[in-house]
């Protein structure tokens, strides 16, 4: 419906013109956080230019870590964003116990990656079927379906719920989970908790087939549109990794995770109160999208198949199919949670110790996959284990740099558009990244870091 | 209220947590929506900004005067406004900057372009404008929300408990974190969550602010006698309460 006839099609059909215009779509919906699209437009109809901006109220997380105790940092941390807060606080544990000298056991590994997996489907599911699915169906909100597709919608409700239930078996509950401590757990799952979850997770492959079948109907609804971009994930030689990894991209040598400032250079620009970040190309793309192309060969075999299904191949050079490359994600996950949780099942859980903490100053920096893409987080500690400085490198604002340059090549296209069309594919563009807004607007300054003053503490 | 009241979502500085909590209701949220008309939830749906609505939820933190000057119109456009989670109830972590200097926070985050963008202290919306409710909590529970929601579509002064944490916690079965040697600030904060974090093996972080007529002269020696240090106090306290000016 809107590939490139058609998108010529409408032009030619578009009104004439009424004199120079501006488009002006404030706070952007079904995205988290706040985000403004501003499209100028000639006299002539020609779009002469399309910009993303954040407006969202800068939180300032990096400072509000300085001087907390490393016990408190992840319970903080979680606090950047509702949506990924699993994440946070995942890749929070992995710096301060990189910085602290914490080694964790084989369970605590396999539960964390549990817990990101859970997150993923939690989070990917409310953006596929929430967020990006509105746009396919010509409604405003997926509740608007309810009348006319009552079937789908339930499904898509019962897929969310199922993604639900599994983070609250695994962690607690939803958002900002208790039990994560650095070096383990302070409470554990229960052995009939990860019995009903496998029982859970296989019951959900079919509801998520129906999903798959869904978007695979409206998959000639999808904008063709392709820009080739630098592409950045965490690799790993044996897993589709979320937990750990290097550093890899489609155009740069793979790094360690301690390297990631060079990867992650970061700037500010005007226009937005969250930074933005380039490596090799003028911007690059991590995400869900970012992830099939590097690690697409390690997806379990039921991902594989609805990759096919959904004609997604790798590489893939359309933002807008970003959305279907993280349903393949959510079948991945299933299947590789199924695989985690029967292990865990077989060894059986065991309640271990907390590892003895022996306090140090010291600097430790993680890579964790969340929803969006890779995050960092990196602390330096004192003595007592209280932070002296800290960066947190989100996804979204790894991306926004991406989007802008995406609006840009698709600039010339949008041209005699209706100006109703012209918001809507550029919205959908913006959703298709599903950027968490809030999460993005408290980056460090890192050069500045680097001659960093001495410490102050807040306090007296 | 009318046969089918308006109701309306909105944000300030926050994790969108609190919203995300409404969407859990998963099914139930269907069963909500079936009785209102949801004019604004920019979250889930295309739509207007602000709407004239009988219910306004709103979250998060006010930070800048733009902020203020936002909520101050949806104020004046809604019958009923709630505020929605620690942030917008208590102000919440955001105040944790509060306790800096504006230009340690500026230069750390955004270096020498730190005055590009606007900021200020971290605020609850009742610092701003009149709120007539709150549903407390980091985040909120949904089923709370539920009950809320159903108390004020019914006309009803919504209730919240009045006592503390603990009342939950012993219902709970758990074992009080001051026997174990650690700090908990159940004892002085609002009850209603079950004690959702010392169940999970946390301690109570005070996410849903003081429970009214909270003792804090008896909190205070509690803590004094478990041997806590004045800064392991303050560190806890100021995690949400950072807007009170109840000194512990």
């Amino acid at each position: 419906m809107y590939n490139d006839n058609d998108i010529s099609a409408l032009a030619t059909a578009a009104e004439p013109s009424t004199g120079p215009r501006r488009i002006d779509v404030h706070h952007l919906t079904r995205v988290e956080g706040h985000g403004n699209i501003v499209v100028r437009i000639a006299a002539d109809g020609t779009v002469e230019q399309c910009r993303w901006e954040v407006s969202e109220a800068p939180r300032f997380f990096e400072a509000m870590l300085l001087g907390r105790d490393y016990q408190d940092v992840h319970h903080i941390t979680s606090r950047i964003c509702g949506i990924c807060s699993i994440g946070h606080q995942v890749a929070s544990l992995q710096a301060t116990e990189q910085a602290l000298n914490i080694r964790v056991s084989e369970q605590t590994l396999a539960l964390r990656k549990l817990a990101l997996h859970a997150e993923n489907l939690q989070s990917h599911l409310l953006h596929i079927g929430f967020l990006a699915l509105p746009d396919y169906m010509g409604v405003p909100s997926t509740l608007h379906l309810a009348e006319t597709h009552r079937e789908e919608v339930l499904n898509l409700i019962a897929c969310r719920r199922m993604s639900n239930e599994f983070s609250r078996l695994v962690c607690g509950r939803t958002t900002h989970p208790q039990r994560f401590v650095p070096g383990g757990f302070a409470r554990l799952p229960s052995m009939d908790d990860l019995h009903q979850l496998r029982v859970l997770l296989a019951e959900s492959l079919p509801g998520l087939g129906r999903v798959i079948d869904l978007c695979a109907s409206l998959r000639d609804r999808v904008p063709a549109f392709e820009r080739e971009t630098e592409y950045i994930a965490l690799v790993a030689p044996s897993e589709y990794p979320l937990y750990w990894g290097h550093i890899g991209s489609s155009m740069d040598d793979r790094r360690p995770v301690d390297q990631y400032e060079q990867m992650t250079r970061e700037y500010l620009v005007r226009q937005s109160t969250a930074k933005w970040a380039r490596n090799k190309a003028e911007s690059f793309m991590v995400g869900a999208l970012s992830r099939f192309n590097l690690n697409h060969a390690q997806l379990t075999d039921g991902a594989r198949k609805a990759a096919a299904t959904l004609g997604l191949a790798a590489p893939c050079h359309n933002p807008f199919l970003i959305t279907l490359a993280q349903l393949v994600e959510c079948v991945h996950s299933v299947e590789d949670s199924l695989l985690l949780v029967e292990a865990l099942l077989s060894r059986g859980l065991r309640h271990e110790a907390s590892s003895k903490i022996k306090l140090q100053a010291g600097r430790g920096a993680s890579a964790v996959e969340v929803p969006r893409g890779i995050l960092f987080h990196a602390y330096e500690y004192d003595e007592q284990g209280r932070v002296v400085s800290a960066d947190c490198v989100i996804p979204t604002n790894q991306n926004h740099a991406n989007i802008q340059k995406d609006m840009e090549a698709l600039t010339p296209r949008l041209s005699g558009l209706p100006e109703s069309e012209i918001e809507r594919l550029l919205s959908m563009l913006v959703r298709a990244y599903d950027p968490c807004i809030s999460c993005s607007t408290h980056l460090l300054e890192t050069e500045q870091r680097k001659a960093e003053r001495p410490v102050r503490f807040i306090r007296t | 209220m009318g046969a089918k009241p308006k109701i309306a979502f909105y944000d300030f500085a926050g994790c969108e947590g609190d919203q995300l909590q409404v969407a859990n209701l998963e099914e139930r949220l269907l069963e909500l929506l079936s009785h209102v008309e949801v004019v604004s939830f920019r979250e889930v749906m295309t739509g207007g900004d602000i709407e004239p609505c009988d219910v306004a939820f709103v979250e998060g933190s006010v930070t800048r005067p733009e902020d203020a000057e936002r909520l101050r119109r949806i104020r004046d456009n809604s019958a009923y406004l709630v505020a929605l989670g620690a942030c917008a109830a208590i102000g919440g972590v955001n105040c944790l900057k509060n306790f800096m200097e504006e230009d340690v926070y500026r230069e750390r985050v955004y270096g020498s372009q730190g005055r590009w963008f606007a900021t200020g202290p971290a605020r609850p919306l009742r610092s701003v404008v009149a709120v007539d409710a709150e549903i407390p909590g980091c985040p909120i529970d949904k089923n709370e929300f539920a009950r809320v929601t159903k108390e004020l579509l019914l006309g009803r002064t919504p209730w919240l408990p009045d006592y503390p944490v603990c009342v939950d916690c012993k219902a709970a079965g758990n074992v009080c974190r001051f026997d174990l040697g650690r700090m908990c600030l159940g004892i002085i904060t609002r009850a209603g969550c079950g004690a959702a974090c010392v169940t999970e093996g946390a301690h109570c972080w005070g996410c849903r602010g003081m429970a009214p007529k909270a003792n804090l002269d008896a909190a205070r020696q509690i803590m004094d006698r478990a041997g806590f240090s004045r800064r392991a106090v303050q560190d806890l306290f100021r995690f949400y309460l950072g807007d009170t000016s109840a000194a512990l």
